[in-house]
């Protein structure tokens, strides 16, 4: 009975909650429709679980490819088709095609945009020409370009009804996130804290594309839409200013804290969850201070704009650790009281668990037992570093200088966890994570910043923890406790959004590019089967026409086709060296396709 | 200057003694002749890289190991081994002289057709790349004739007065 209600609050809470846009209800409702897929995180609450069962443990293995569908576009392929009814709707990297197929004649192209983008914005995407997906309301297809441009297309026709430009690639502002409509607005991030670009969310109107507010990562209150008494950092207000207070002069104009990963969304609290990135530059010792509010947890009114709560996971970063992964929200027990919860699992290692309605601080654990940066997180209420990570001297690059190479840093710079995101399962109350394997050396040196050029200041060099081989392993996490269940080793990073099932198995993809099915339970390998390309997609399920079917983005690129495509190598081999460790691009080329799979007849 | 006949470059080869076993690449014969405060260069003039037997490497080839793992590893990979879709400079630099480099980085390129969409930025007003063209092309080649192998090289000689001296005045300091 529990479960029932655990798997079903978010639809009923959400009809009944107070009566703003149908897009809210429409959208939270359908949400709950297990056939659909109908926001690019599944559900609002960021889960990626389906109710679907027609695939489960027990069949899996039988899994066989029912359609397949090329992009035309190659390049790194991240994020997921979305499912409505009888429509699947598929977006591409640059130039960022959009198709409308028609499940009912095998994928027949209803329409297809193809936005016109100056291609000069192609160099100004650090990390690959990714896009991480469509968003769907009020009638609309939403995409949000490389460009930086948000445009609302017509669901059943692709024309345009309107177009927003939300940045400005000559300053090195560009657009990868998924957009999210919620209620009467979209919502979308921006990209580019290589490039000095001072990060923000902006709510558009669904109806019309008018800006309704902005926040910004830093700056004055006004910019961050905090309030010195009412917002608050681990239940205490942050006073005046705290976006520029904790940075030397005007840096915190060129200061990143970008917004480029997930948003999730509380129906009830009205509060829309997501993380802002990396201080600019990547060298600390340019940037003295806790660098508020880059690196952070935010909680908004999704209405106004206004913070609710924050928490910097990474004060003063010294090593490129975003906080801009998924805020997956779920509803658990923890020390026999029910509560509302918030579990991230951050680029520096560390899984959290807060309380969603108030940033109170739960759990904090390394998901990586090699994570060495911080020997921990405070927990302790009355102590001065509350909440802080206590950072090991060794391994802080500020500490050891510029122009010094600090070595053996856990995770490296691409984190324990990039932007692909996890699954949580309310039937095994288990979090299905992708992880990367990966250390660091990282030397900061001192750089001069021009707008639309890399503003970065450090050199980088990355390798497999000393003793292993593995990149990467996807792991089953208890955010209760914060412990790992257990943990399959990969060859590579795992670059894949994971999702998890009714039917007892949890799908993710590798970057040699097979789609795995795993038992959600045991984490035993049930199916696996090698795509066209590595994978950097997220699986998703929906159901047509009584059948269930998988489907997933092949296409490798992203950070993973730039640092893992020659292999890494051991820095202690010395010179002649070869490619120590395993080269992605010994197993997959570029690709761009969307492969679906289904049980046979 | 090569000869057109096999024999000839054979005889070439032995005359200059016990030469680098890829006695050439896009910039010509990559030999150091000259050393001014530390910066060295081939018998064109070009900048070029100095490999002692113990390992240790000139000043402009370490810095260009760092300032291609700033700007340049991006898209071109870890160690100019290249990425899912920007080119291996090492073997880039097989092809391309010291001044098809230096226009490349300054002026970027642009590959866009219906199979690709590459597009590399124009460097010239980017001090962090400008001030720092020769460390980088004189690391590259290295790389490109085997002279260093993957990873931060271990040993280097001193970053000369000259070297800082040229950095401050570039970079504005």
């Amino acid at each position: 009975m529990r479960k029932f209600l655990l798997t079903t609050c978010f639809g009923v809470l959400a009809a009944v909650a107070g009566g703003s846009a149908s897009a809210q209800e429409d959208l939270a409702k359908m949400s709950q429709n297990p056939k659909d897929w109908v926001m690019p995180t599944g559900n609002y609450a960021n889960q990626r679980y389906s109710g679907l069962k027609q695939i489960n443990a027990s069949n899996v293995g039988k899994l066989q490819v029912a359609w397949t569908f090329s992009t035309g576009v190659l390049r790194g392929h991240e994020g997921a088709p979305l499912v409505v009814g009888d429509v699947m709707y598929l977006h591409g990297p640059f130039p960022n095609p959009v198709y409308a197929l028609d499940l009912a004649h095998d994928g027949k192209i209803l329409w297809k945009y193809v936005p016109k983008q100056d291609p000069n914005v192609i160099p100004v995407m650090c990390c690959d020409t990714v896009n991480r997906g469509l968003s769907y309301g009020d009638g609309k297809i939403f995409l949000h370009q490389a460009d930086t441009t948000l445009v609302a297309l017509d669901a059943k026709t692709g024309q345009v009804v309107w177009q927003a430009k939300n940045g400005d690639p000559s300053k090195g502002e560009t657009g990868t996130s998924a957009p999210m409509v919620i209620k009467d607005k979209v919502l979308v991030g921006i990209s580019g804290g290589e490039f000095g670009v001072r990060g923000s969310v902006t709510a558009y109107n669904i109806k019309d594309g008018k800006r309704v507010w902005r926040g910004y990562s830093m700056g004055p209150d006004s910019d961050t839409l905090i309030d010195p008494a009412k917002t608050t950092a681990l239940g205490k207000p942050v006073g005046k200013d705290s976006g520029t207070n904790t940075w030397e002069g005007d840096q915190w104009k060129i200061g990143g804290g970008t917004t480029w990963g997930w948003y999730s969304y509380d129906p009830q609290l009205n509060l829309v969850y997501y993380g802002s990135g990396n201080p600019s530059t990547w060298n600390p010792k340019q940037r003295p201070g806790d660098n508020r509010w880059s690196m952070t947890i935010w909680a908004r009114d999704v209405d106004t704009g206004q913070a609710k709560w924050v928490y910097q996971m990474t004060p003063h970063d010294e090593w490129d650790f975003d906080g801009v992964n998924e805020m997956i929200l779920s509803d658990q027990t923890v020390n026999g009281q029910p509560r509302k919860l918030l579990t991230h699992f951050d680029r520096n290692g560390f899984g959290y668990t807060l309380d969603r309605t108030n940033g109170e601080l739960l759990v904090a654990e390394k998901f990586d037992p090699k994570v060495n940066w911080a020997s921990k997180v405070d927990m302790d209420k009355n102590s001065k570093t509350y909440g802080r990570p206590l950072v090991v001297s060794q391994y802080s690059t500020d500490q050891n200088g510029e122009d010094h190479n600090s070595k053996g840093i856990c995770p490296a710079a691409l984190g324990s966890k990039d932007e692909q995101p996890a699954a949580y399962s309310p039937d095994t109350q288990l979090f299905y994570v992708p992880t990367n394997h990966v250390c660091m050396d990282y030397e900061p040196f001192k750089v001069s910043y021009t707008a639309g050029q890399p503003y970065v200041g450090a050199t980088l060099s990355m390798y497999p923890p000393p003793g292993e081989t593995n990149m990467g392993n996807f792991i089953a996490w208890d955010g209760k406790t914060g412990k790992i269940v257990w943990s399959n080793p990969e060859q590579f990073s795992v670059w894949s959004g994971a999702l998890a099932t009714s039917g007892g198995i949890v799908f993710y993809g590798t970057l040699e590019g097979y789609l795995k099915a795993v038992d959600a339970k045991s984490g035993k390998e049930l199916y696996k089967f090698k795509t066209p390309s590595g994978i950097i997609g997220n699986v998703m399920t929906y159901e047509h026409g009584g059948k269930q079917y998988v489907a997933v983005l092949s296409g490798v690129g992203g950070w993973a086709g730039i640092g893992l495509a020659a292999g890494l190598t051991n820095p202690t081999d010395g010179l002649g060296a070869v490619g120590g460790y395993a080269a992605l691009s010994n197993y997959t080329a570029l690709g761009g396709q969307l492969t679906v799979f289904t049980l046979p007849q | 200057m090569r000869t057109v006949f096999g024999a000839g470059v054979l005889l070439a080869v032995v005359i200059a003694g016990f030469a680098a076993a890829a006695a050439a690449d896009g910039s010509g014969d990559p030999a150091a002749v000259k050393n001014e405060d530390g910066k060295y260069y081939d018998k064109d003039g070009n900048p070029t890289y100095k490999v002692a037997p113990d390992g240790t490497v000139d000043w402009y080839t370490y810095s260009g190991f760092r300032r291609y793992h700033s700007e340049c590893h991006v898209c071109h990979g870890p160690d100019a081994e290249g990425s899912s879709f920007a080119p291996a400079l090492k073997d880039s630099l097989k092809r391309l002289s010291y001044t098809d480099f230096l226009e490349v980085v300054a002026s970027g390129r642009k590959n866009v057709n219906t199979a690709s969409e590459n597009v590399m930025p124009a460097f010239g007003t980017n001090p962090n790349v400008s001030c720092y063209m020769d460390d980088i092309f004189v690391y590259i080649r290295a790389r490109a004739n085997g002279a260093i192998g993957r990873g931060r090289p271990a040993k280097h000689e001193e970053k000369s007065d000259a070297a800082a001296k040229a950095e401050a005045s570039c970079m504005g300091q």
